[in-house]
């Protein structure tokens, strides 16, 4: 009989771990249809209705010559400006709502089959951030099928660009949602903590509306934000306009995804 | 290395909400290689907790083991690779089919491509699942799922394979196939088995089984080396007065008397001989008397001074510890 007791360098068989975990999450996004079309309608009806009705609204400040108007500089009108936000929030949504997974798991019991696997806890909180983030930036990608209705030209090198930077952001937003969901025990509470989470990061990630001018409390609570950089950035790929040097938008989000990814192994590591 | 799980002087206490719970006080055992190991005892007594400690899912307060010749603080990794669970409750995920699921057990423990299609064959094949195979495990019955969970504790060739009350809230004719797989596991695998149950009838099937109650093992013994603890055979009576028949026989015969309404019973070296002698001495009239090997049941009860059997036939209490987990 063979004998299958170590094999394989630890760090090979985490690595085989993390794409297990990976490829579990990902089949079962692409199995769940329902689960697709839902996440893409609700950003499509952000989108297309309540942007075109406040855009309605919104006075066309910037004169442009030939007497044409513009939103902001450089951004043709409100649908366009939301446009890279509401991606962003697709991919807020889907990131978090990706980490319920963490407590589903617990709750059928198969947690537990990952958790005796030979395998490091760090290796079980990378794989599931990674599924997530895959899941996430796939979804964000679909959002990209509304760019010619709005009248967004993205190239080939747009997309091209668009791709990595949704896993980027997609990678730090799902680690958040990991690292809350990992010590959560019930559905409801995650619900709702992320509730309270989720839509003030939202809202005041400058997705919905400009962030220059306004109050100072508010002012502070969209720089300290860490979406406001994902959507800066994401605003300057899709359309061309941003208000912080993009360096700075990769930084943040950067040290963000790392700092709760530290906190997502953290808690996987915990053995009572 | 005979011995293939060493534990050396377990110790479990637990934080709750009102103050510290010691689920196991104090164990220590060994288990061979290659046996069917058994750990009975009522719901609560410590068996899971031990089971989870060895299993690396549980850090002891206190003690140490070796499983496979390694220790289980000090090398978790290999120790898991090392062995098989199948779950008290379900663990598997009911979205994926029962082929998917085996598979990324074998992604998870890492076995190599070209043995994985043969391994995962041969286990669906030997539980009979072949056929449901492509089939979500959310359409399975409980005795499906079970198997596709031995199934899966196996697919990595463990050395021991944990079966944590393997036949729990299953119906009598499954839980019997469920057996039928398990002592054909014992005939084709080499592994060492190590369950816990709560059923005496089980547990007569196990090579050697240790009796645990309030965190600590009473008894550990083959069952016919636990029976032999019984003084013979267990002699079981009704009369009209058992206060007077108790009086009696324990004066004359200096043995302990049970009471088990409706009757009275006792043990007794010999049981069918002696039975004519003691009808014709006794000063009581005997309503009717028989006389039976005595079983695990008896044993648990004279360790214990409880009855398994009432504890866990129980319903009620049985649900609110269901009840309990889910809420959990």
């Amino acid at each position: 009989m063979t004998v299958l007791v170590e094999m394989g360098s630890p760090l090979q068989r985490n690595l085989v771990g993390i794409y297990t975990i990976w490829l579990r999450e990902v089949r079962k996004f692409w199995r769940d249809k329902s689960r697709i079309i839902g996440a893409t309608v609700q950003p499509a009806l952000f989108l297309l209705l309540l942007g075109t009705g406040i855009g309605r609204g919104i006075p066309q400040a910037f004169q442009v010559d030939h007497g044409q108007q513009e939103f902001l500089p450089g951004v043709k009108d409100y649908l366009t400006f939301i446009y890279p936000g509401i991606i962003a929030m697709t991919i807020l949504f889907t990131a978090v709502f990706s980490a319920i997974s963490i407590i589903w798991d617990r709750e059928i019991g198969f947690l537990k089959e990952v958790m005796v696997a030979p395998i490091s806890r760090w290796a079980v909180a990378i794989g599931k951030t990674l599924g997530g983030s895959t899941v996430a930036m796939l979804q964000g990608c679909l959002m990209l099928v509304f760019a010619p209705i709005i009248g967004v030209k993205l190239t080939v090198f747009t997309i091209l660009t668009l791709l990595p930077l949704l896993l980027y952001i997609s990678f730090s937003l799902t680690a958040m949602g990991i690292a809350a969901a990992a010590r959560m025990r019930s559905m409801q509470g995650f619900t709702v903590i992320m509730n309270f989470l989720t839509l003030p990061m939202f809202f005041l990630s400058g997705a919905m509306f400009p962030v220059g001018g306004l109050p100072p409390w508010m002012d502070i609570l969209v720089r300290i934000n860490p979406l406001t950089y994902g959507v800066d950035i994401l605003r300057a790929v899709v359309i061309g306009y941003n208000d912080y040097p993009l360096a700075f938008d990769l930084y943040v989000i950067g040290f963000f995804g790392l700092l709760m990814l530290g906190l997502a192994v953290l808690a996987f590591s915990e053995r009572e | 290395m005979t011995e293939i799980i060493e534990v050396e002087h377990f110790q479990k206490v637990f934080k709750t909400r009102t103050g510290f719970y010691t689920a196991v006080r104090d164990v220590s055992f060994s288990v061979r290689k290659g046996e069917l190991f058994g750990f009975l005892g009522p719901n609560g007594a410590g068996k899971t907790t031990t089971i989870s400690i060895l299993c690396t899912l549980l850090r002891p307060t206190q003690g140490r083991a070796t499983l496979n010749g390694f220790d289980i603080l000090k090398n978790p990794h290999a120790v898991r690779q090392s062995i098989g669970l199948v779950f008290q409750e379900p663990s598997l995920d009911e979205r994926l089919t029962a082929r998917e699921n085996l598979e990324f057990h074998a992604l998870l423990y890492n076995i190599p491509r070209a043995l994985r299609r043969e391994r995962i064959q041969k286990m669906l094949a030997m539980m009979e699942l072949e056929m449901r195979q492509h089939e979500l495990v959310r359409h399975f019955s409980g005795g499906m799922k079970r198997r596709l969970e031995i199934a899966r504790g196996l697919l990595h060739h463990p050395k021991v394979l944990f079966l944590d009350e393997p036949t729990l809230g299953l119906d009598p004719q499954t839980r019997s196939y469920i057996w039928n797989y398990i002592q054909e596991l014992k005939r084709e695998e080499e592994i060492t088995l190590f369950l816990t149950t709560h059923h005496m009838d089980e547990a007569e099937n196990c090579d050697r089984i240790a009796v645990i109650d309030h965190g600590q093992i009473i008894a550990l013994d083959t069952p016919d080396g636990l029976k032999k603890r019984i003084g013979g055979d267990v002699i079981y009576l009704t009369t009209l007065d058992p206060k007077a028949a108790k009086d009696e026989i324990t004066h004359r015969y200096r043995v302990q008397v049970h009471e088990d309404p409706p009757g009275i019973y006792f043990e007794m070296a010999n049981g069918a001989e002696f039975i004519p002698g003691f009808i014709r001495e006794a000063g009581f009239k005997i309503t009717s008397i028989s006389v039976r090997r005595p079983t695990l049941e008896d044993v648990f009860l004279k360790l214990t001074g409880r009855n398994l059997r009432e504890e866990l036939s129980d319903s009620l209490n049985l649900m609110k510890i269901h009840a309990r987990k889910k809420i959990r």
